[in-house]
């Protein structure tokens, strides 16, 4: 008995957690194993970040008890978690935008000389860190600059840079590609070579597979099963998430007839990160942008939209010039779901009916006044498309990831647009309901809707795409489709180490 | 290796004062109120009097026409300090063109300069991006400037025009007109910001300013709307006051801008934006007007009503943040 205590890392016993009616966590009891990497999945909202919160002392539980190598604590601070060797990548990336990369990385534990920030350490350590890393990040860019995976990377380097015994990861891959989840995915195995412990929660169960020793599945906040890793597949990962099984990943493909109209069409766009890209989507053409992180995929989207400055030699959302401010795209019946749904997406005080129907509200206008009812009904039935919950009056700060997410997408689908810009549009949705977005994304594309489609899953794009564009380095290097859409081509292309199958 | 019963360490302690901060901000300074308004009839004779209640209403119009406004300012994530500037031009401008021409235009003249400053404002915290906070002090110093070179620093007095009065100082069921136009201003801004499309772009501003922009909402369109209605509406309120007393001094506004500021936060508006409702703001305007009537009626030092004033005003800041982290 005693052997195997010590063996324990973390025992989390009886954890119960409640945030108004709804039973976050409920009495989850598990054993997490020294120098194991320990993975949780479940649905969204099935309580893994609070969970990972818990552990690491961002608030208590309401029941139960943590117990770390065999000693009960309770943390009142991540702080103190910290100091006990506990830290938390969090899902949702919280940095100081002022602050460059390395005073970020080392906030608060920064290296000193006399008294004074040691700035030639700083820069050193971070270098450092980055480099072993993998990552390519320069210490001294401002994090506020970053794109979305680039902040995560930040994130996940701070957490390294505290030299924790214990690393709870919350969906790390979520925002990044495959080069850097590749990266990533050594750093967590070298963590655990070097006796660390790792909880890993992730919605990508090749990863859990993949990294974890042992998974727990948690749904409505309860364990449903701790496994050895070796012992499950994804579909019976998924069938204990969802509590059934799920359908097929992917719906038909259901391409453009030949000579369908253009309905999104730029030439020779240049903005920052984005070298003279030229394109067009078609009605009811799904076209995967693909390429890595900063190949200027999200700078294209945005410049498209009108969210950031932008020179181009035309663009057009079929015969409508578009002006370049999102509200112009929007009456010219472009949508964009953002890459980032905290920063450039959710009213996160406001409740999920005002989130979702903020870009339609002229359609509920009455003399200037919103008609809620008819508000209520429409956004209802757009969450529910979504499978979102159709919690219509809690905050949207209230929503776990995935499901702030399908609110981006509820967003999105009621302005009835007939160009979506995707990007990233599935980042932390469950696999449950990601198929059903998927399914949703087909649908609309049938209906006419040209939809560009950016992602960092290539599985993704390969599965949705009618076509796929590669970026790279702010231009396009190559342009695939049919037999020809292949990972290694993307990839390739990607990369730059194409074996030259560019269009 | 059983967990055992333990007595509650501090920080659950903490943690649990906490939540429990998070309520008083959802209920707001409404109980605080009621049980001042209660103490207050109980305690001295002369409180609860139609008399002295019909005129703390009165005296406050001003304030809580220009707080209503000031709400939506600050909802929207910006900040307006040259109401107390505003304020004070408008209140002599409309008493000196209401002697020299007509009451009509003096009234008329001081709303418009007031929206004149109010959409300058706009512009400079908008197409200049300047920081509101400074822009509008900024503002508040060039305003007051005016104010003493077009009156030579005197006071302005309209005492041989009565029909100048009248504009604040009619009663109707006993009621002056100043209070009833407050009720009326105070209403519309609020039925506007809880239930208009205009009203939800407020609120989207001030939370999220990217995230509304990317949602097509025209950001900088609705904040000038919220400076220009400020700036309307502490003329409104120089005017008034003006009116009432038949006099005006440009100086006169100084006080102005932090009392308004201390009954919209005491109410629970956050001066980070994107939360607050008018209720709030009309009570906490109310709340501070009652404990200067209470120091008035008890006949309590003045100077202890400053200090009382103070604290209530970190209170309320200290529970709005406590209570953040939490939610
Ligand atoms: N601050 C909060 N206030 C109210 N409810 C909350 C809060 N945080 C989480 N919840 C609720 O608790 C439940 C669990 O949320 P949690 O974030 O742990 O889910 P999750 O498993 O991490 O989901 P996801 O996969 O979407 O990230 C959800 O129903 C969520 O709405
Ligand atoms: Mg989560």
């Amino acid at each position: 008995m005693v052997a195997l205590t010590q063996d324990v890392h973390l025992d989390i016993r009886g954890l119960g957690k409640s945030f108004g009616a709804t039973r976050a966590l409920d009495d989850v009891s598990v054993e997490v194993r020294s120098g194991s990497v320990h993975s949780f999945v479940g649905e969204n909202g099935a309580g893994k970040s609070t969970l990972g919160k818990i552990v690491a002392g961002v608030f208590p539980p309401d029941q139960g008890q943590l117990v770390l190598r065999g000693t009960p604590v309770s943390f009142h601070s991540p702080r103190a978690a910290l100091e006990r060797g506990i830290a938390l990548v969090a899902q949702e990336v919280a940095l100081v935008p002022q602050l460059t990369v390395a005073q970020n990385v080392f906030l608060g534990v920064e290296p000193q000389r006399g008294g004074f920030i040691d700035r030639g350490r700083l820069l050193e350590q971070t270098e450092r860190l980055a480099q072993d890393a993998g990552f390519d990040l320069r210490p001294n860019a401002l994090v506020g600059r970053l794109s979305i995976a680039e902040q995560q990377q930040v994130e996940i380097l701070r957490a390294l840079g505290r030299d924790a015994e214990l690393i709870v990861l919350d969906e790390p891959s979520a925002a990044l590609s495959a080069k850097e989840v590749e990266h990533l995915h050594e750093i967590v195995r070298g963590l655990a070579r070097r006796g660390h412990t790792v909880i890993l929660v992730s919605h990508f169960l090749n990863e859990v597979l993949e990294l974890a020793d042992t998974v727990t599945v948690l749904r409505d906040g309860k364990v449903v099963q701790t496994n050895p890793a070796a012992s499950e597949t994804e579909a019976s990962l998924i069938a204990a998430m969802l509590g059934r099984a799920a359908g097929r990943a992917y719906p038909d493909k259901r391409p453009p007839a030949p000579g369908t109209a253009v309905v999104l069409s730029v030439s020779d766009v240049h903005a920052p990160g984005v070298a003279g890209v030229s394109l067009e989507v078609r009605a009811g053409e799904i076209v995967g942008l693909a390429g890595l992180v900063g190949a200027g995929r999200t700078e294209l989207a945005r410049a498209i939209y009108g969210a950031a400055p932008a020179t181009s030699a035309g663009m057009a959302a079929g015969v409508t010039t578009l002006p370049g401010s999102p509200s112009g795209s929007l009456r010219a019946g472009v949508a964009m779901i953002p890459e980032s749904r905290k920063d450039d997406g959710l009213l996160l005080q406001r409740p999920v009916r005002e989130n979702v129907s903020l870009t339609t509200l002229p359609i509920f206008d009455r003399l200037g006044f919103v008609r809620r009812g008819m508000e209520a009904e429409e956004v209802g039935s757009a969450l529910t498309k979504v499978s979102g919950t159709p919690r219509l009056e809690a905050p949207a700060s209230a929503l776990s990831g995935g499901n702030q997410q399908k609110l981006m997408f509820a967003r999105a689908l009621l302005a009835k647009p007939n160009v979506l810009i995707a990007d990233e549009p599935t980042r932390g949705v469950d696999v449950g309901a990601k198929r059903d977005l998927y399914r949703l994304l087909v649908e609309i594309a049938a209906q006419g809707v040209g939809v560009l489609l950016i992602s960092n899953e290539i599985e993704e794009i390969l599965g949705l795409s009618h076509r796929v564009v590669v970026m790279r380095l702010g231009s396009v290097t190559a342009e695939f489709e049919g037999a020809e859409m292949t990972e290694e081509n993307i990839l390739a292309a990607a990369f730059g180490t194409a074996p030259a199958a560019a269009a | 290796m059983t967990a055992e019963p333990r007595a509650p360490m501090l920080s659950e302690r903490l943690m649990d004062l906490g939540r429990r901060a998070l309520v008083i901000r959802r209920t707001g300074i409404l109980i605080p109120f009621l049980v001042t308004f209660a103490a207050l009839s109980l305690i001295s004779p002369s409180f609860f009097r139609f008399q002295n209640l019909t005129n703390i209403l009165d005296q406050q119009a001003g304030i809580i026409i220009v707080a209503s406004a000031g709400t939506l300012v600050l909802i929207a994530g910006g900040i307006d300090l040259s109401i107390g500037a505003i304020y004070g031009l408008a209140g002599a401008v409309s008493a000196q063109v209401a002697t020299s021409v007509s009451s009509p235009v003096g009234i008329l003249s001081g709303l418009g300069l007031g929206l004149l400053v109010g959409l300058i404002n706009g512009l400079i915290v908008t197409r200049f991006r300047i920081n509101a906070l400074i822009g509008t002090l900024a503002m508040s110093f060039v305003v007051s400037g005016f104010g003493a070179v077009l009156t030579k620093g005197n006071l302005v007095v309209a005492f041989d025009h009565p029909d100048f009065q009248q504009f604040a100082a009619t009663r109707i069921f006993g009621i002056t007109s100043a209070a009833w136009m407050m009720v009326i201003i105070a209403t519309t801004i609020g039925i506007l910001l809880a239930r208009s499309t205009f009203g939800r772009y407020v609120y989207a501003t001030g939370g999220n300013a990217e995230a509304a922009r990317l949602g097509g909402v025209r950001v900088n369109t609705i904040r000038v709307a919220t400076f220009a209605l400020s700036g309307v509406a502490a003329a409104m309120a120089g005017v008034l006051d003006a009116s009432r007393v038949l006099s005006a001094q440009a100086s006169s506004g100084s006080f102005l801008t932090f009392t308004v500021l201390t009954g919209i936060i005491v109410g629970g508006t956050s001066i980070l934006g994107g939360e607050g409702s008018i209720r709030r703001t009309v009570i906490g305007c109310l709340f501070v007007a009652l404990v200067a009537n209470g120091f008035n009626l008890l006949g309590l030092d003045p100077f202890y009503q400053q200090i009382t004033l103070g604290v209530i005003l970190l209170l309320a800041v200290g529970i709005d943040a406590w209570s953040r982290r939490f939610s």
